[in-house]
């Protein structure tokens, strides 16, 4: 039998209800992995042995009596942005260092509810603002591929923890890529939701109109069990959509002749040539499997990035407002007045990466450069939309890379902030959008992984997903395990 | 697109954001470079686009009957507080 961690959700699944295995056993080889690995990486926030043993016990007792679901007894971990009762939620940040949670994000209790045993919590990006992990107050994570690199960001921790085999699967949240992007380093399945597909209930906003909760996993088909489990109405959230949920791994299995995938022309200009290279190689891949290849234009495409530092800072600043040393989160010592106790507590609180979007938030939402500024934005904003809406009238999904580059090195992007959001450059579409996307390994450059993104119209997830696990039928670059960690 | 430490430091107040010199200073780099990569969108025409203002076409906010639905919770809410007293939160003195 393949070693306990190596195994696919999928696999443990059945195993576990075969009775080859306990959760109990499972969950103790994944804590042990990570207690032997978290100096090395940093994955983790927080781990919670006891919690995840105790519920690992009630999981084997629904199973002894033949009953739970396909996440009964799985091990899993929460990025930390996502509030788990009784238990520390920091989001990456000094502001929420001593955080305890009272009460649990709709994923979390959905998640447990269908069985699965949460590990603990993630390391990210401070608020989930950054693409290389590098701006948690609780120190950068390593990449397992090469742990001079950067997991991406801003699930890092999820992304490098799935990676290296300490959790079957992870949560994360993609507000610009960082879902999809830190998968494509880290070699790993990620995929972003359509917005309104998952509640933010309890998930700690950074940009409300952009933010979608999804999963890292190492397969389609894990990650169309835990989307299954996650999504659907919530009334707690208002932007959550009323649509039933279709059963994801139902989808998997049809085959993809006729499917009419567009070729994203703007994905390809000025791309390194060895991602190309792979990216042409798994369009191939799918095109023999019977898929029709056309080419498309979104020319609105390349204005992603501006649009993005622009909408994405001006609802964080609106949103990281409630952080004010008064109800929760840190507060300075000595305040002499309340003006004092505000800028000292948020100051003190929140890291340079978190200053800064606040601060060109603050700056294009103020009088006199609203209209110039957030107005203009969201107008380019819909005409990128638009751009996607006559490209899904033509074609099914529209694929390119997920990311320019593999994994940089740790500090190589920390100088200038223009420079790390363009790490995103792919991913931000998406998000604008609000459409669902997928990162899938699709080989390695210089032995680090690449990833392939296929972005369908609004609630295609089933779609997506079905792509990746016929392509991922095919390829093995999925399953490939860093060195040391297997 | 350049922004001077003065108007960071302006930003900052309105933020509620406290910077040493040396920080507005750094921060009014960083700042004018993004809002360079911001530029580029001045030079899109956007005659007659209506402003994207939910990703989702068609989605409102969706309304709920005006009832209690919550229950009172204050003691586990207030764990987190840096300061509580008989059920409120502390603040310095705000009127003299």
């Amino acid at each position: 039998m393949t070693e306990l961690h190596l195994m696919t959700v999928a696999e443990l699944s059945a195993s576990l209800r075969s009775g080859g295995i306990s959760s109990v056993e499972l969950t103790r080889a994944f804590l042990e992995r990570i207690e032997r690995h978290q100096r090395e990486l940093n994955a983790f926030i927080t781990v919670s042995p006891d919690r995840a043993l105790a519920d690992a016990a009630r999981a084997d007792e629904q199973l002894a009596a033949g009953r739970g679901g396909p996440l009964t007894g799985i091990p899993i971990a929460h990025k930390d942005i996502f509030c788990s009762r009784d238990e520390k939620t920091t989001c990456g940040s000094r502001m929420l260092a001593n955080f305890v949670s009272p009460y649990d994000a709709t994923v979390v209790r959905r998640l447990r509810e269908a069985g699965a045993v949460c590990l603990g919590k993630t390391n990210m990006d401070e608020f989930a603002m950054g693409s290389s992990n590098e701006t948690s107050w609780f120190g950068p994570v390593r990449n397992p591929w090469d742990p001079a690199r950067v997991p991406g960001g801003s699930s890092g921790g999820s992304a490098a923890a799935v990676a290296a085999r300490l959790t079957p699967a992870a949560t994360g949240t993609d507000t610009g890529g960082s879902i999809r992007q830190p998968a494509a380093l880290c070699g790993l399945t990620g995929l972003k939701p359509t917005y309104g597909r998952v509640s933010r209930y309890g998930m700690i906003a950074f940009a409300s109109s952009l933010d979608q909760a999804g999963v890292l996993a190492l397969s389609a088909e894990d990650a169309a069990l835990l989307l299954s489990a996650m999504a659907g109405f919530d009334e707690r959230d208002s932007t959550s959509v009323e649509l039933p949920v279709p059963d994801y791994a139902a989808e998997l299995a049809q085959p993809l002749k006729g499917l009419k995938i567009g070729v994203l022309r703007e994905f390809f200009a000025g791309l390194d040539a060895s991602i190309e290279q792979l990216i042409r190689a798994a369009l191939d891949e799918l095109h023999a499997q019977g898929a029709v290849l056309k080419e498309v234009s979104l020319p609105h495409l390349p204005l992603s990035v501006p649009t993005y530092y622009v909408v994405a800072p001006a609802e964080c600043s609106s949103n990281l407002a409630r952080f004010d040393g008064v109800r929760y989160g840190h507060r300075c010592e000595k305040p002499r007045d309340l003006l004092d106790l505000y800028q000292r507590s948020r100051s003190e609180g929140f890291g340079a990466e978190v200053k800064r979007r606040i601060m060109i938030g603050t700056y294009v939402l103020s009088t006199g450069y609203y209209d110039a500024y957030y107005l203009k934005a969201q107008q380019v904003r819909a005409l990128i939309a638009a751009d996607f809406e006559r490209a899904f009238h033509e074609v099914d999904v529209v694929i390119g890379p997920t990311t320019p580059n593999t994994a940089f090195a740790l500090g190589a992007r920390t100088q200038d902030p223009v420079t790390m959001y363009l790490s995103d450059i792919y991913t931000i579409g998406a998000n604008l959008a609000g459409l669902p996307a997928i990162s899938v390994p699709c080989g390695f450059a210089e032995e680090l992984p690449v990833g392939l993104q296929i972005i369908g119209p609004h609630f295609a997830e089933g779609r997506l997903l079905n792509v990746a696990h016929q392509y991922q039928r095919d390829s093995d670059w999925h399953l490939r395990v860093p060195r040391g960690f297997g | 697109m350049s922004i001077t430490r003065e108007q960071v430091e302006n930003i900052a107040r309105l933020a509620r954001l406290s910077l040493t010199s040396d920080e507005a200073l750094q921060y009014a780099e960083g700042l004018s470079r993004v809002l360079s990569l911001v530029e580029q969108l001045q030079g899109v025409d956007t005659t007659g686009v209506t402003p994207m203002a939910h990703p989702l076409p068609g989605q409102r906010a969706r309304l709920r009957a005006d009832e209690v639905s919550e229950t009172d919770q204050h003691e586990l809410y207030q764990r987190n507080a840096p300061q509580v007293e008989a059920g409120l939160y502390l603040v310095p003195r705000v009127i003299e």
